[in-house]
């Protein structure tokens, strides 16, 4: 048995140590809104933030969650800046990406509320796109840190 | 084209007003759906007023980010005069009542969707218009003309009264669907041509989007596929029992497809699918690697091929010419990689089969569906979930859904299989590689007189659909070359020569290839748009110019590449280590021409891809923000092929696996993007692809600007940009 804090639910599910986190999310705990891209952390579709940092969860063995504050894209409120800005900026296409996107965004701006240029591509250079919104995410980003700023 | 009327008076119940759009043979039909037998009206159904004033689209498109799901809409709310807050979409089922017109398929291919129904769903929302208004004027027994319809409610102006829709709906459904109601003039749009926020975006945003990969199905089973390393290789040995040992598998068994391991969780399918351990022989073409690939189409050259165009006497005018340029050029493999990797759930019971399915070919999936099924074709249920990204993989073959079904089929149970990432980009079906050769020949004033060009390549029919190959050409393969014989719906060529030639060889490689966005247009347009560079460097004359010179009837071209020219400062001069290409290139009814900056590092060869400015030219821009985030998406994925893109073989099979090794543009690399629509009034045009095409060239182009280096494939990756550079050099 293993016991997962994930958004602000406590949860007991009967899994493998070593199954990633990202197939207990989705499929045990049935919170999709977290995607499988690639299985190697290399995309970025899983991103889930633990512990308030972003992580990617394809990578991450539920063992190692286990304990630890876990927020997934459903956690992150309808009201956040980068949610809000994302369909300000009408950022998403096919949207598979985006959840992963916006929580890789989220625990940038709240580590860092005024990221320098090279602060946020360095960031956002760990996650993939394919149908390319990638200049509607800059505006995306820019959108929200301007919301944060405006509401403290 | 509004045919033959329907209407049924035998009716059981009508719960509103209901319009149906449907294609045929030679156009498409405008229905009162509403008078038809309940159960029955339910398939063809494109909108439905209900007395609660709510407007229910349903559609029968596949939404796979191109934003056709709120496109669609507009054009429907816009011509019935409603108001946007009463619009609800949902997704249709695999029905020939959502066959577009464009190809008589319910197929989202083609940049098609706008393009195919903007005329016939225009009719459909006026004659709804002209039925609610119709039905008031009976109601208040004034002249229909006093009548007017405006944000959902029709109005009587002179004695001040007013109904909504809702209350109006059941009435107008009893009367004939009008034979030629009046649209709209564009000055009266309110929402064609205006920026709406797209429907689909609220639920991807908060996560509750439904991908294939989400669907969720009560006592599902999860399938894992083992799959040949090389292609046409059989197994050799496997073990099963130790598959079914791991915890959590309950079956394993051999199909031609490869082995199946199904499992109470993804997890355990993929472990059970290790620990089959299976030994494969090395298939029919072991020493098949990218070099040898890329040697047997450079041999392909030489080889015998089809002609495909064949027009005044290009030897002779090769030999009598003033100068002549000869360049070949190549275009490797390329994957989609669509973020979500493919995948599918099925459940095949006695009497019914359902799919959830990420698809763009909703009947498609249903034949194959029901050939394997045994089921008859209305038993099969599609059920179209949000694509994660299509790029055309999700529209040709559907292997994930036939090996969906083919698992649930065994197991007696709903199935989901899901493709790991590394299966998804070993298994794809590529866009197709292409070698080139061409010869052209100028006159003394620099004029081209002569076109001779030889194309070897894959050919996409030969996987899609075999029999539309004529006389030995693949069409396909050929667009933005020559056109097919067949409507220009894909193809549409701009530039006239007065001698041409294109003769095609296809190549007998395993590697399966299928459309990828604007299927070949994109590699096409690269050849021949490096080349035309080329050509008007030869005829040293300024390439827009030069290709201005060969565009004098086309003026949509025309107009997209001086609109370009302009926005971009073409003509002034760039600085050192930096250049500018431009291109232009037209497919699916639409124009883009684009102008590409770029820095080049001359040390590490690496190239920085500053700004792309692109004009395009569509016809009518239904959601003009929609438009621009195509184009940039296609300038994206243009950028992305044109630096970094290309599938790596070696011992028969693919050796590239995972995005650590299949490289796609990430935001660092990405350019400043300029996208200006020119206004136009000309037929309507798709948008989803003609972005793609000109942005490699342009690229290309620029790189020959800043260094006179000239590349002649892609990817420019920094080890070729370099030795281009020392070539030049020498």
């Amino acid at each position: 048995m293993i016991s997962l804090n994930v958004n602000g639910k406590n949860y007991r599910v009967n899994v493998s140590d070593d199954m990633p986190l990202l197939w207990v999310i989705r499929d045990y705990l049935k919170l999709t809104g977290t995607k499988y891209g690639c299985g190697i952390g290399e995309c970025g579709a899983c991103t889930v933030h633990i512990d308030g940092k972003a992580e990617r969860s394809c990578a991450i063995p539920v063992k190692k969650a286990q304990g630890r504050k876990i927020v997934t894209i459903e956690g992150l409120p309808e009201n956040h800046p980068v949610k809000r800005a994302w369909i300000k900026e009408q950022v998403v296409q096919c949207g598979y990406c985006q959840p992963g996107i916006m929580m890789q965004v989220a625990a940038l701006i709240s580590s860092k509320p005024k990221p320098s240029a090279d602060q946020v591509i360095n960031a956002m250079d760990d996650v993939i796109c394919r149908c390319g919104t990638y200049p509607r995410i800059k505006r995306g980003i820019k959108a929200a840190l301007e919301i944060m700023r405006k509401e403290g | 084209m509004i045919n033959k009327p329907i209407s049924r008076r035998s009716f059981l119940k009508i719960t509103g007003l209901t319009i149906a759009v449907s294609a045929t043979p030679f156009g498409y039909n405008v229905i009162n759906a509403s008078a038809q037998k309940e159960g029955s009206f339910k398939p063809n159904v494109w909108f439905e007023i209900t007395p609660d004033n709510k407007i229910t689209i349903t559609l029968g498109i596949s939404e796979m980010g191109q934003g056709s799901s709120t496109a669609l809409p507009m054009i429907i709310a816009d011509e019935l005069e409603a108001d946007w807050k009463q619009v609800r979409i949902q997704q249709g089922p695999a029905s020939g009542a959502f066959k577009n017109p464009v190809f008589d398929d319910q197929i989202t291919v083609g940049s098609a969707s706008v393009r195919g129904f903007y005329e016939p769903l225009r009719k459909a929302g006026a004659s709804g218009r002209a039925m609610l208004i119709k039905a008031a004027a009976q109601n208040w027994k004034v002249p229909e003309g006093e009548c007017q319809a405006f944000n959902g409610t029709v109005k009587h102006k002179k004695s001040n009264r007013s109904l909504t829709y809702g209350q109006l709906c059941l009435k107008a459904a009893k009367l004939e669907i009008p034979k030629d109601p009046p649209l709209k003039n564009e000055s009266e749009f309110r929402y064609i041509g205006k920026s709406m926020p797209r429907l689909d975006i609220p639920a991807k945003v908060s996560g509750a989007a439904i991908f294939g990969l989400d669907v969720n199905v009560p006592d599902m089973l999860y399938a894992a596929i083992a799959r040949p390393p090389a292609y046409g290789a059989k197994p050799i040995s496997y073990d099963q029992k130790a598959a079914e040992g791991v915890k959590g598998v309950r079956t394993a068994f051999p199909t031609p497809q490869g082995i199946f391991v199904c499992a109470e969780s993804l997890d355990a399918a993929w472990k059970g699918r290790e620990a089959l351990k299976v030994k494969w022989d090395q298939g029919t073409h072991p020493s098949m690697n990218t070099d040898s690939i890329e040697k047997h189409f450079m041999e392909g050259l030489n080889k015998q091929g089809a002609i495909a165009k064949n027009v005044g006497d290009v030897k002779k005018a090769l030999s009598g010419a003033s100068k002549k340029v000869e360049a070949n050029y190549f275009v490797p493999f390329v994957a989609h990689a669509t973020m979500e990797p493919m995948n599918c759930t099925a459940h095949v019971q006695k009497d019914r089969c359902d799919i959830w399915a990420p698809t763009q070919a909703q009947i498609l999936g249903q034949i194959f569906a029901s050939q394997i099924s045994g089921l008859p074709m209305d038993k099969i249920h599609i059920h179209t979930t949000f694509l994660g990204c299509g790029l055309g993989r999700r529209g040709a073959f559907p292997d994930f859904i036939i090996e969906a079904v083919i698992a649930s089929k065994a197991v007696g149970k709903p199935v989901k299989v899901v493709w790991s990432r590394e299966e998804d980009i070993k298994y794809d079906f590529y866009r197709a590689a292409t070698c080139q050769k061409i010869e052209a020949g100028l006159d003394s004033q620099g004029r081209l007189i002569a076109w001779s060009h030889k194309v070897a390549c894959s050919s996409i029919l030969k996987f899609l659909n075999p029999a539309w190959i004529k006389d030995g050409v693949d069409f396909f393969s050929l667009w933005g070359i020559v056109d097919a014989p067949i409507p220009p719906v894909y193809s549409h060529t701009v530039y006239e020569f007065p001698n041409f030639y294109v003769e095609q060889y296809l190549s007998d490689l395993p590697i399966p290839v299928a459309p990828w966005r604007s299927v070949q247009n994109a590699p096409n347009a690269f050849v021949m748009e490096c080349f035309m560079d080329e050509l008007a460097h030869a005829a040293g004359k300024d390439p827009v110019e030069f290709r201005m010179h060969l565009l004098s009837n086309n003026m949509r071209a025309r107009r997209v590449l001086q609109t370009v020219a302009e926005k971009a400062g073409w003509g002034k001069p760039v600085p050192k280590g930096k250049g500018r290409g431009i291109a232009q290139h037209s497919c699916f009814g639409s124009y883009v021409a684009q102008v590409a900056d770029v820095s080049v590092n001359e040390k590490d060869g690496t190239i920085k891809v500053d700004r792309i400015v692109a004009a395009v030219d569509c016809g009518p821009a239904v959601n003009p923000n929609a438009v621009v985030a195509q184009i940039e998406g296609s300038v994206v994925e243009g950028v992305s092929t044109a630096l970094k893109e290309q599938v790596e073989f070696g011992n028969g099979g693919v050796k590239t696996a995972n995005f650590n090794d299949y490289h796609i543009i990430r935001m660092s690399e990405i350019p400043e993007i300029e996208v200006h629509i020119v206004k136009s009034n000309e037929a309507i045009g798709g948008i989803g692809e003609p972005g793609v095409p000109p942005t490699a060239p342009a690229v290309g182009n620029a790189i020959f600007n800043a260094t006179g280096a000239r590349i002649r494939r892609i990817p420019f990756t920094p080890e070729r940009v370099l030795a281009a550079i020392k070539s030049n050099k020498t």
